[in-house]
């Protein structure tokens, strides 16, 4: 194992202390519990804070700040934030309006969340996202995964938070985002989690792992190498199966990396992916391409589709500024 | 895990920090004695208790580790150490304490330093025995069998697992049942009843390997671990048998 560190333990708090002080104008870092809010408060929202495990930057901490999240909680690397944090995080930024948690589903993420809802003293919803079509149950979820579509939901639940709407109707419409979400990845590397020095499993120079998790886990198969549009091919056909789009629906494409595929690899994905959707009938009315939601160090990519609306269309448009995707302002 | 066991018995005489402190000094004649009258759960016992999960849980290192490297991501035993370290080093704040706040504060430390999904799980036992002390202070054996039942529900409806997935609750249902069956034939535990919750403990983690999971992180592997034991169930095994044996004043 080769990187960047002083020590493994050390490194996530060292991680946080260059990101708060890089963004200085967008965020502040709170240590021991750790959380991070915007360093200029809302006021009169509801309050929405996520969190998860680190290694998957910029999500989430690079998506606090105007037009996003409220808060965010870090955990250890792929290692759920624990409650004292949430807790910590709500009461710092809870204005009145409630508090929104967007969790990605993994067992560990929603038992923690769920005790910090049940022990806040202030009002609380969640928005659970299970984005991830390649395995209806996963190593670390009952049910399905949580992944790159989690941007997407945090992104148009932000910008209808920033409204002045309240709790339900941010919850509810999370839940239509993440219910018209689907994606799916593949890996061409393991990462390496740094406490454990060696990766996470093995794959061969000529083999990739179809239908991988953001931590690695295992995915519906493993198979020899292909050409990029046979790749592409199977992940968009296992999303088109979950989401049964109609011929002339508007979607928004988003080609993520995971943090050791170059981007000159991800925007050929893109090509692939978009003269695919349209060839089915659908018009790509938005797009987003990047490392959003990343795991450590894999080489590999997902493809998400969203179905929008008029609705969902307007709040991913809407003014967003935060360390990872700034528009409009 | 396991302290809903050690709430059962009646005192903390000084013989109790001469088994933690040093294994080799048993309390001579201190197994045949009967456990009984009890009259409330005390702080004492509960730190003991800790005391004695810590230091099984470090002598048994190896086999959690081992077995997680198996079928988990090899952090179980890191974390549950973590877990069992920061709550032994409360002592001092806890002590004078009634036990109700005693399990609150351990609750809410080790859901913060365990993390991952197992901090939930483990503290969701000490927090809804805190809340259940508090309502009513347990009196009779029943009262401390329907205690330690509340903790493992507390347990269940956090994980909403079931016997037979695979998980610590292969360990904590039977040893619950057990009890309270105890408690309906006895007034009192005496030491052929811890022997036999000892190994309840033992039946229901060594079921486990067997067993598909369905639950935790081992259940994405299906058909791939049956013939592993399953590592939480291990380390409650470890746990409970550390209270069984403080109380039959046994070392290793």
């Amino acid at each position: 194992m080769k990187k960047f560190m002083n020590q493994p333990d050390t490194m996530l708090t060292e991680s946080l202390q260059g990101f708060a002080a890089a963004h200085a104008d967008l965020v502040t870092l709170h240590l021991d519990p750790n959380y991070l809010v915007r360093a200029k408060q809302a006021q009169n929202k509801v309050a929405v804070i996520s969190g998860g495990g680190s290694g998957h930057e910029p999500l989430h901490s690079g998506l606090l700040g105007y037009g996003m999240l409220d808060a965010v909680c870090p955990g250890f690397v792929f290692t759920s934030p624990s409650p004292d944090q949430m807790l910590a995080a709500a009461e710092a930024v809870e204005c009145g309006k409630g508090v929104l948690f967007i969790v990605k589903n993994y067992a560990g993420d929603v038992m923690n969340f769920e005790m910090a809802a049940e022990m806040l003293s202030c009002e609380s919803a969640t928005v659970l996202t299970s984005d991830d079509v390649a395995v209806e149950n996963s190593t670390y979820t009952t049910g399905r995964r949580g992944v790159a579509g989690t941007v997407i939901v945090e992104k148009v639940v932000g910008s209808l938070a920033e409204t002045g709407a309240d709790l339900a109707t941010c919850k509810a419409l999370g839940d239509r985002v993440n219910r018209r979400t689907a994606s799916m990845g593949v890996a061409l590397t393991s990462c390496t989690v740094p406490a454990a020095g060696k990766p996470t499993f093995q794959l061969g120079e000529q083999e990739l792992e179809m239908g991988v998790g953001i931590h690695g886990e295992p995915g519906r198969r493993r198979e020899a190498m292909r050409p990029a549009d046979e790749i592409v091919a199977d992940l968009v056909k296992a999303i088109l199966h979950d989401l049964a789009p109609a011929s002339g629906s508007e979607i928004l494409l988003l080609v993520n990396g995971f943090a050791g595929t170059p981007l000159m690899e991800l925007y050929l994905l893109y090509n692939s992916a978009a003269r695919l959707l349209q060839s089915h009938g659908l018009i790509i009315s938005r797009s987003l391409v990047g490392n959003y939601t990343t795991a450590l160090d894999m080489a590999g990519a997902s493809i998400t589709v969203c179905l929008l609306d008029d609705e969902i269309k307007q709040h991913w448009d809407s003014p967003v500024h935060t360390a990872a995707l700034r528009w409009g302002m | 895990m396991a302290f809903g066991v050690i709430l059962l018995h009646p005192d903390l005489s000084p013989a109790w920090r001469l088994i933690i402190t040093d294994r080799h000094h048993q309390p001579s004649g201190y197994a045949s004695t009967s456990l009984r009258s009890i009259q409330y759960v005390k702080t004492d016992f509960i730190l003991a208790a800790i005391d004695a999960v810590n230091s099984a849980i470090l002598s048994h290192e190896a086999d959690i580790e081992g077995l997680d490297r198996d079928i988990g991501d090899g952090d179980h035993y890191i974390n549950i150490k973590r877990g069992c370290a920061a709550a032994a080093a409360m002592r001092p704040e806890l002590e004078n304490l009634t036990p109700d706040a005693a399990l609150q504060k351990i609750g809410m430390k080790v859901l913060s330093s365990i993390g991952g999904a197992s901090g939930p799980l483990v503290a969701s036992f000490f927090l809804e025995m805190a809340k259940a002390i508090k309502l009513k202070e347990p009196i009779s054996l029943a009262d401390h069998a329907a205690l330690f039942a509340t903790g493992v529900a507390g347990i269940q409806h956090r994980g909403k697992a079931q016997v037979g997935e695979k998980t610590m609750m292969d360990v904590l249902i039977p040893v619950s049942t057990l009890l309270t069956q105890l408690a309906s034939t006895h007034s009192e535990l005496d030491a052929d009843a811890i022997h036999a919750i000892k190994a309840e403990a033992e039946k229901g983690m060594l079921a486990t390997r067997d067993m598909l999971a369905t639950k935790g992180r081992a259940a994405g592997l299906g058909e791939r671990a049956i013939g592993h034991i399953d590592p939480g169930a291990k380390s409650c095994q470890v746990m409970i048998h550390a209270v069984c044996d403080m109380l039959l004043g046994q070392a290793h």
